[in-house]
């Protein structure tokens, strides 16, 4: 697996997210209370809200637009809504922000 | 005849293996034991006792020079190792060599030092043998004396309170998020540093140290914020590493440690390692147990006899007076893991189990640490605890019937047990309030109290009800902010008064929320509960508003921003107006509105240009209109006796002073206002949520009114005489309002819950309180007061609303 250097994680606000634009469409990526970081889909499959822009907690997300909470470590929404996220894979290597390369990939296919 | 045995180092874990060789077999060797220090084994451990003067050296020596003459080991004591060579089987010494048949290292650890300018100065020192010890001992008798203690893990706290005890003004600096990060979660980490505090020691987490200043000795600590912390002394604890020097020298096999077989043995079959210079199968050692075993296992391979050295659960505690917690075992949080938690936070005791399928794999505990070494017990003994698991965390005492519940184990309580720490109730107290005809929860809260303060004792309280009453009692569900607690917004917003609680973590932890850090619904409700009550204690965090708060716009259905600049009681000029336009084509906005509030809105703004149009707006000498906010909107105006002829005071006039005196504050929800110049009302004044309305013999002050979901006319709360006095009744219903309604209530809302009469009492009758109310107004005002976007479009700020990385970019290169 190969990972593409997308930045500090320090860029990220702690219980925060950023956007990163790729082929494939936007990919939040969320850095928990804990500097845990994941990168999901920034879409929410109801409305398409912008999930980068919820609020972060615990390692969930909530969608700014109607609500809904989707679990950042598998990308399904909770409770009763119904729907799921992409999820990528994401590390932090001293202190650098490592995206799976295989966005890149699939963006140029 | 005897082998010959060479020693280096005489601390804790080479001191025990002395005392298992010499007593299996005291002829084997002849043992030679060096040591750096000037003296022989001492218990290190009690350093900390040493240091807060509850014990002294001599309390802690272990082997004497009697011991060492009678067991005929040769002592060089002060007297550095330069080299071993293992060719010619020496050591060398700075008083000359000793040769050996078998070679025991023991040198320890170094404790790490971090690379900050500063670090050499004189009174910036460690804390690992009996001169740091000193040294320390003898900084404190400085008058005054302040020490700042990098490290906040078990060596530093114990400097520190150390020092404290001493008399010393004491700073801890930690790097990470909370004390004792290895040894204890966050829950337990921060009621350690609440009794810290107590005990007048300051704590800085998430401090990282720049340098340490002082032109001839140390004088301050900087950290990378730039805060100045004046210090006399500087104690480095923030960790240790493996002391392999003559190790590495000789090359012997080291990675971290000193690399060991399972029989203690180094990569050379004649030398062996041991203690905290050793690394054993990937894992290195700081605390003593473990080097205990460590030092039975290299007795045993000295002697030529089978044994293995297997690391075992390590328990911790600290040995600070007063500040009592246990910590065992393996508590991260992971999959297939689940907690038991227990908490008290009036009692400061707190206690958590791991566990992982029916096996407890971890324990910590704060303030009640007696049960400690039983969970410690079945820690060790992978005992299946799925018999006992309900009622497991109440310890050894509820163990050993059949099918115990959590009823029973309160059903078991004596009648003189406290169930509410905060207003000392008893059991029995209680008993005999239900007996008494107080049968709910509301009714032992007034006849009793329990549960009437911090609240957590409230299930226990129901428990109470429950097994006295039997099935009479049907425990209510109260409704709770959310699902991370079980307390209301009025419980809430009560206790962060009453307990002073002055930051996020201090309510999780103190009114036990069973989240980390709280969800959508309550954690804007709690930041917003925070900045009201404690606007200079309590720094806002944008993280824990919704989206419209934190980007200072409003989002719209497409994930773009509409941007509203203030006009002050609706009056604009040409040159805004052209400012307006200008910035409309150029960030090609889709549409523009004309509000209801008397702005102007534009709709479709790209989140990225927002700092850019913001920059524009205040270059035309415009502000924030905080339409997105949960404070104060607008302030809507008609053109009052300047200009129509009907018009009875300066309604525009009083309208911007009132915007001016309230723009920037937060409130549980939106505020508008209104001013009309005579009772025809043409702003609307009497369905907003203050509005007032102009007559020829003053100002008619309504508040409380609404035209949303609900539409209703303003109740007159006062009239008043002069636009001063509007704008102080004004000013100090918005303070009564931000102080005491629930976040999302609008005023109107609020009003009908506390009643008009109070509000009344509380503003018009109290003269007094209502200058005390605006006083606390305006010092919120000191603080929030200010134009968003201004500071969000500075240069370090701006970037921040664009994306992070664009990958679509780098594809196409």
């Amino acid at each position: 697996m190969s990972w593409i250097d997308i930045g500090s994680i320090e860029q990220i606000p702690v219980r925060g997210a950023r956007v990163v634009k790729t082929k494939l469409g936007c990919i939040a990526v969320f850095r928990t209370a804990e500097d845990e970081v994941f990168a999901t889909s920034d879409r929410c499959p109801h409305k398409d809200g912008p999930l980068s822009e919820g609020i972060v907690h615990g390692t969930s997300v909530t969608c700014p637009l109607h609500n809904w909470v989707f679990d950042l470590n598998t990308g399904e929404a909770q409770g009763a809504d119904e729907g799921k996220i992409d999820t990528y894979a994401i590390r932090v290597e001293n202190g650098r922000l490592m995206l799976d390369a295989a966005v890149m990939e699939r963006s140029a296919a | 005849m005897s082998k010959k045995l060479v020693v280096i180092g005489a601390g804790m874990a080479s001191g025990r293996v002395l005392e298992h060789l010499l007593e299996a077999d005291k002829e084997a060797y002849d043992v030679t034991l060096f040591n750096a220090e000037p003296r022989g084994n001492y218990n290190r451990i009690m350093l900390s006792p040493v240091l807060s003067g509850e014990k002294t050296y001599e309390d802690i020596v272990t082997h004497d020079a009697d011991w060492y003459e009678e067991n005929g080991v040769t002592c060089r004591f002060g007297e550095h190792v330069t080299q071993i060579d293992r060719e010619r089987k020496v050591v060398v010494g700075q008083n000359g060599e000793v040769a050996y048949d078998k070679l025991l290292i023991a040198t320890g650890s170094a404790p790490f030092i971090i690379p900050v300018p500063g670090k050499d100065l004189p009174g910036v020192i460690a804390y690992r043998d009996l001169e740091d010890t000193n040294a320390m001992i003898e900084a404190s008798g400085i008058e005054g004396g302040k020490a700042v203690v990098i490290g906040g893990g078990l060596l530093g706290l114990e400097a520190a309170a150390g020092l404290k005890a001493r008399g010393m003004d004491v700073t801890v600096l930690h790097l990470m998020g909370h004390l004792m990060e290895r040894q204890l979660d966050e829950a337990a980490g921060y009621l350690l540093r609440r009794s810290l505090e107590d005990k007048g020691i300051e704590i800085k987490c998430q401090a990282s140290t720049a340098a340490i200043l002082g032109e001839d000795k140390v004088e301050a600590v900087m950290l990378q914020d730039k805060t100045v912390i004046p210090a006399d002394l500087v104690v480095m604890a923030v960790g240790i590493r493996p002391e392999t020097r003559l190790a590495t020298d000789t090359a012997l096999e080291v990675e971290r440690g000193i690399t060991v077989s399972d029989a203690m043995v180094t990569s050379d079959p004649d030398v062996l390692a041991v203690g905290e210079c050793v690394e054993h199968r990937g894992q290195l050692f700081g605390l003593v147990a473990p080097l205990y075993d460590q030092a039975k296992v290299v007795a045993k391979t000295l002697l030529d006899e089978a044994a293995e050295f297997e690391p075992k659960e390590v328990a911790t505690k600290l040995k600070v007076t007063g500040c009592d917690l246990f910590s065992a075992g393996d508590f991260a949080e992971g999959p297939g893991r689940e907690d038991i938690v227990f908490r008290d936070p009036a009692r400061g005791v707190y206690k958590r189990l791991v566990l992982e399928g029916d096996v407890l794999v971890g324990a910590v505990m704060y303030g009640d640490t007696a049960d400690g070494n039983w969970f410690f017990g079945l820690i060790k003994d992978k005992t299946d605890v799925s018999e006992m698991r309900e009622t497991l965390i109440f310890g050894p005492a509820y163990q050993g019937g059949d099918s115990l519940d959590p009823m029973a184990a309160v059903a078991a309580l004596p009648l003189d047990a406290e169930i509410c720490g905060c207003n000392g109730v008893s059991k029995g107290q209680i008993v005999e309030a239900i007996q008494a005809g107080s049968t709910d929860l509301a009714a032992i809260k007034a006849t009793t109290k329990a549960s009437a303060s911090c609240g957590t004792c409230t299930g226990l309280v129901e428990q109470v009800l429950a097994t006295t009453l039997g099935d009479d009692f049907v425990i209510p569900a109260p409704a709770s902010i959310c699902g991370c607690t079980d307390l209301t917004h009025e419980d809430v917003r009560r206790l962060i008064k009453s307990k002073e609680l002055k930051s996020q973590e201090a309510v999780w932890q103190e009114l036990g929320w069973k989240s980390r850090n709280g969800c959508h619904v309550c954690r804007p409700a709690i930041n917003y509960y925070l900045l009201a009550d404690w606007p200079v204690e309590y720094q806002d965090d944008p993280q824990s508003r919704f989206v419209n708060e934190r980007k200072h716009a409003n989002i719209q259905k497409d994930g773009t921003y509409s941007v509203v600049p203030r006009m002050w009681g609706g009056m604009t000029t040409p040159n805004e107006l052209r400012a307006i336009a200008d910035a409309a084509e150029k960030y090609n906005v889709p549409a523009v509105h004309v509000t209801g509030g008397q702005r102007i809105d534009l709709l479709g703004v790209k989140g990225e240009d927002l700092p850019a149009i913001w920059a524009d707006l205040n270059a035309a000498g415009m502000i924030s209109g905080h339409a997105y906010a949960k404070g104060l909107r607008t302030v809507k105006t008609c053109v009052g006796k300047e200009h129509c002829r009907f018009g009875t005071q300066d309604s525009t006039g009083l309208g911007i002073k009132l915007e001016e005196k309230l723009w920037g504050s937060w409130s549980p929800h939106k505020v508008k206002l209104a001013v009309s110049g005579c009772p025809r009302n043409c702003a609307e004044a009497t369905c907003k949520d203050i509005g007032v309305v102009c007559v020829d013999s003053g100002y008619q002050v309504g508040v409380a009114g609404a035209a949303g979901m609900d539409v209703k006319e303003t109740e007159r709360l006062m009239d008043c005489t002069t636009e001063e006095e509007t704008i102080e009744v004004a000013t100090a219903f918005m303070q009564l309002y931000r102080e005491n309604a629930k976040y999302l209530d609008r005023p109107y809302k609020w009003v009908a819950k506390v009643g008009l009469d109070w509000v009344k009492e509380q503003i018009v009758e109290d003269i007094e309180n209502r200058k005390a109310l605006v006083e606390r107004f305006e010092l919120s005002q000191s603080i929030y007061q200010k134009d968003p976007w201004a500071e969000l479009a500075q240069e370090e700020e701006a970037p921040k609303f664009a994306p992070l990385a664009n990958l679509t970019l780098e594809a196409a290169e």
